[in-house]
């Protein structure tokens, strides 16, 4: 099998907050090679900055030192527009609480990233029903999510993700508010585009049976450090 | 974003918390009424004046003399004066040039004398004004007693209230009846015309070609009103005089004028010259361009625009004060819009965190919030200018009301001209994106990993 090439080097990055005099060290000197096409779960207990790192490599936060390189782009130098822009083109997110907007409509919801690319008003529609069939909730689209069961909830942020074809798809316990059922049918969805579209997968779980099920490769984080990496066994 | 999708957003957004935005919106729209209802009122009431005094003729009229120094006249010049070019005089053929100027509506002498009236056994003496044609639509005989003129000449007379209860105890009684005019006749005489030429030519010189006579003469004149009020004085006003004429009726009567001596020194006293004339032009803005017009032909003038300038200035004085105490009610509203948006930032504080996990842009979500800030302002201005206009027409209503009480006719103290009502809204969406500002920045600084953390 071929080696593919790397898609997101992490090199010593470190994430600090001060409150007060006291300074936080969340991530602590982390260096990380993802390679494109992969499925790599941050396993670590809460408070281990699996999430810190997360958000540093999706572009939601600059690291404090150290460089994350995406498709020869340092992110630590890019300005907040061309962030947005990384966010908007290169990234998916799905997040432990789904995060829908609940005044708008499922559709609504995932056509707002479409909106924000400003992509073509003619182009949107095909897009959110495609997204929509894929995860299986083409017929609840004019529900509003309050309306969705947790797992149609997730499964539409995944469409939300999915919508602007992102090449990194960053999942944040996409699993923790979901039932055992609805958890394994989000990772099979998962798996699905990592296989179907080639996506690259990086999901933050403190639960070890899923990422060693679905994940290629397991980070595991401990006081901010990365301790240790590897395939499942 | 694009502005179609970042206003459908805004829209949204505004109809999903929709009593607090309603209500904000209603703060604005109860600013921008005051502002409306006072600013509607300055300029109603600046209209109502200026229409008042341009039809009173002091303000669209230009005062007419000769340049003719009359005490030198025929005095021999010193030796070291330099020779002045030789003045105008103000006859008929000046007033028909004075009549053809561009802009000119009018050009009237002013024809006053004292003269003796008989009505009933009574024969008090008074003074005696030839009203021109224009005087009708003046507003100074609006409501007397009997009618306007019939014709510009008519042998009618209207009669002054006070000078009318000299010849009767019932005033009202006198439309209708007739009085006599007795009066001194100028004529002019000619060299050929006999003695007297050939008197005056033996004591003034051969220069004088003829004279002037003054003859008694009486005219019949039928009363057709009774005017309670003095009317309007000023320069070519009415006032002054307790009976008035026709001009032309008033002119035919050749009454001997104290210019008839300028006219017997010009050489021609059958072609008789004017003191002054009173040249009317169609607006006060033309009165600068017809004044220069009427010294190019060489006579002097006299206009009262300047005092036009000071109401203009008193009135702006009068509007700021208005638009000030508006613009209080305003500044509340717009504290309410602040107030608003700084609450949905805190309460969308997620919600932006989403959004820029989304991908959008810092621009993107202060656009958002600045959008929902300026349809704010446009709803709350709309609101405000319609609301605002029916507390003018209101105020318009109670006061013509109360006029008519008072048996005077309505009028309309406020006025929303087109460049009031698009100013309230431009003003209104302007202080809303102000005051829209600062919630905006704040929410756009937003950090997204700390807003999606927020619950």
């Amino acid at each position: 099998m071929p080696i593919s090439p790397i898609l997101i080097q992490a090199e010593a990055v470190s994430r600090e907050y001060r409150l007060g005099e006291t300074v936080i060290r969340a991530i602590n000197e982390v260096s990380l090679a993802i390679r494109r096409g992969e499925f790599l779960a941050l396993l670590g207990s809460s408070g281990s900055g699996k999430s810190t790192l997360l958000s540093l490599l999706a572009g939601l936060d600059r690291p404090t030192s150290g460089a994350i390189r995406v498709q020869d782009r340092n992110l630590s130098e890019l300005d907040a527009e061309e962030l947005a822009r990384y966010r908007r083109e290169t990234v998916g997110m799905v997040f432990q609480s789904f995060n829908l907007l609940p005044r708008m409509t499922l559709e609504e919801n995932v056509e707002l990233p479409l909106r924000l690319a400003e992509v073509d008003r003619n182009d949107r529609e095909p897009r959110v029903s495609e997204a929509l069939e894929r995860v299986g909730l083409g017929p609840r689209r004019q529900h509003r999510p309050s309306e969705l069961s947790g797992g149609e909830q997730q499964r539409g942020a995944l469409a939300r993700a999915l919508v602007n074809r992102p090449t990194i798809l960053f999942a944040d316990e996409p699993t923790g508010n979901l039932d055992s059922v609805n958890g394994e049918q989000i990772l099979l969805l998962m798996r699905e585009f990592q296989n179907s579209l080639g996506m690259t997968i990086i999901m933050v779980t403190h639960e070890r049976p899923l990422a060693e099920k679905f994940a290629n490769r397991i980070a595991v984080l401990s006081d901010g450090r990365l301790v240790s990496e590897g395939e499942p066994t | 974003m694009k502005t179609r999708d970042l206003t459908e957003l805004a829209v949204r957004n505004l109809r999903e918390a929709v009593l607090r935005n309603s209500l904000t919106t209603l703060g604005v729209a109860v600013g921008v009424a005051s502002l409306v209802a006072m600013l509607s009122l300055g300029v109603g009431l600046q209209t109502l004046a200026s229409q008042r005094l341009t039809r009173s003729g002091l303000f669209d009229a230009v005062f007419v003399t000769s340049q003719r120094d009359f005490r030198g006249a025929r005095r021999p010049r010193s030796e070291n004066s330099t020779p002045k070019k030789e003045a105008r005089i103000l006859d008929e053929d000046a007033r028909q040039q004075l009549a053809k100027l561009a802009n000119v509506t009018e050009v009237y002498p002013q024809v006053r004398f004292i003269t003796e009236v008989r009505y009933g056994g009574k024969s008090p003496t008074t003074s005696v004004l030839g009203l021109p044609e224009s005087s009708k639509g003046s507003g100074a005989f609006e409501g007397m007693t009997g009618s306007y003129f019939s014709s510009p000449t008519a042998d009618e007379a209207i009669l002054q209230v006070e000078f009318a209860k000299e010849l009767t105890d019932q005033p009202a009684t006198l439309v209708g009846k007739e009085l006599v005019l007795r009066y001194a006749e100028r004529a002019a005489l000619s060299k050929e015309s006999g003695g007297n030429g050939s008197f005056l030519e033996g004591m003034m010189g051969a220069a004088m070609p003829g004279g002037i006579s003054i003859v008694p003469r009486e005219k019949t004149l039928r009363i057709v009103g009774v005017i309670e009020s003095d009317p309007s004085a000023g320069i070519g006003g009415f006032g002054g005089a307790r009976v008035f004429l026709p001009l032309e009726t008033a002119e035919h009567l050749h009454v001997a004028q104290p210019d008839d001596l300028q006219a017997f020194l010009s050489g021609d006293p059958a072609k008789p010259s004017y003191m002054a004339l009173t040249v009317r032009v169609r607006s006060p803005k033309d009165v600068p361009q017809v004044e220069a017009a009427i010294k190019q032909l060489g006579f002097s003038t006299f206009s009262l625009l300047d005092a036009t300038k000071g109401l203009r200035l008193v009135f702006m004085v009068f509007d700021s004060f208005l638009a000030l105490f508006g613009s209080l009610a305003l500044t509340v509203a717009s504290l309410g819009i602040i107030n608003t948006l700084v609450m949905a930032i805190l309460e969308r504080r997620r919600e932006i965190g989403i959004l820029k996990a989304l991908g959008a842009t810092d621009r993107d979500v202060r656009s958002l919030f600045f959008a929902e800030a300026g349809a704010m302002g446009l709803f709350g201005g709309i609101f405000g200018l319609a609301l605002g206009w029916l507390i003018g027409r209101a105020l318009n209503w109670g006061t013509t009301i109360y006029l008519h009480r008072q048996d005077l006719p309505g009028v309309r103290i406020s006025y929303v001209p087109w460049w009031l009502a698009l100013g309230a809204i431009l003003f209104a969406i302007a202080v809303s994106l102000i005051a829209g500002l600062y919630p905006a920045a704040r929410a756009a600084r937003l950090n997204p990993v700390e807003a999606l953390r927020y619950e």
